[in-house]
């Protein structure tokens, strides 16, 4: 039987009211159930570093887990008509200023690789 | 007469003053040449070397530090605790050691060790007084390990400056660095040839004069 991957949104109200400990903590819990996730928003530099160090320590206590890729996208904004980037301003002071940015964590056991450069994003997975 | 005094001694300590002690940080991503520019510091200004440099990724799994680096370098002069930390990385296979030679166990060993270096790496991190971010310029430098140390070191207020290493390899881009991290100052060097270090040591005494993260 073929098997399927998992890619799982996580919108930003599902983590937004959890302490940054509970939000680390419950993104590597789903990468380690072999889930691609794709969230909404983007976390701070400090959750980052806090993330790779729970990472870590998962790898050191799980003989399958071997840690996860990452990659944040920020969707490019530049140069739009001025019109049009009023909107983008606007809508960003509304939703908060994180909203439009995506963040893709996938267990390194499935993701090979993101590539990353500025305007776009490539998944290689393994075989 | 006094604050007459008090100008030219002022002038004088602002010349002549030796920075001491400063926490100089070596970051990056595995295989960037971390201990290889912090072992060339070393051996140009204490006659030692640091650390153990290979081809096998994660060489360095634990944080080693060189006491009282004194450099001198047009006239100014500074005193380093030089530290180089293990690599930062988000996964660690065993099964990615085997093809060096490894064996299970020793691949094993070795993961097990680079986990507990990378979370060591990390908690230095609020330690240091100035950080140099190794990557070797022969790589994609859009990686999020790069943007999540540059993240925390600007989060931290530490000062930052980008070595660009390995340009003596073909396929160096120093340039695609600069373009990546466009407000923080970059120097492409080959800390292995020695290429390039006399900037090194222009920028470097730029960089503990700096208070915050950017340019």
């Amino acid at each position: 039987m073929a098997k399927g991957i998992t890619l799982q949104f996580v919108p930003y109200g599902e983590i937004a009211y959890l302490s940054s400990f509970q939000r680390v903590k419950r993104l590597i819990d789903l990468a380690a159930e072999d889930k691609i996730l794709l969230v909404q928003g983007k976390l701070a530099p400090e959750e980052e570093a806090d993330l790779i160090q729970e990472t870590m320590k998962k790898i050191k206590s799980s003989s399958r887990f071997k840690g996860i890729e990452l990659a944040s996208f920020v969707p490019k904004t530049k140069n739009l008509p001025l019109a049009q980037s009023i909107k983008e301003n606007l809508a960003r002071a509304l939703l908060g200023s994180d909203r439009d940015v995506f963040t893709i964590i996938g267990p390194a056991t499935i993701v090979r690789e993101i590539k990353k450069d500025p305007t776009k994003l490539q998944l290689l997975l393994r075989k | 007469m006094s604050s007459f005094i008090d100008f030219f001694t002022n002038l004088f300590n602002g010349l002549f003053s030796v920075k001491r002690n400063v926490k100089l940080g070596f970051y990056g991503p595995p295989n960037g040449g971390k201990t290889t520019l912090a072992n060339r510091i070393c051996k140009d200004w204490t006659g030692e070397e640091l650390g153990k440099v290979s081809k096998i990724p994660h060489e360095t799994r634990e944080v080693q530090a060189k006491e009282k680096v004194e450099i001198k370098f047009n006239n100014k002069k500074a005193v380093f605790k030089i530290i180089d930390t293990p690599g930062i990385a988000t996964k660690i296979d065993y099964e990615d050691f085997l093809p060096y030679g490894l064996s299970i166990k020793e691949a094993k060993k070795r993961a097990k060790e680079a986990t507990k270096g990378v979370i060591e790496a990390i908690k230095w991190l609020d330690d240091m007084d100035a950080v140099i971010v190794v990557l070797d310029s022969t790589k994609n430098p859009y990686t999020q390990v790069n943007i999540t140390i540059i993240g925390n070191l600007v989060a931290r207020k530490i000062p930052v400056l980008i070595a660009a290493n390995k340009t003596d390899l073909r396929g160096a881009n120093v340039k695609k660095i600069e373009a990546a991290f466009p407000e923080y100052d970059v120097v492409g060097l080959s800390a292995k040839a020695g290429h390039n270090m006399e900037e090194f040591y222009s920028k470097l005494f730029e960089l503990i004069k700096k208070k915050g993260g950017r340019k």
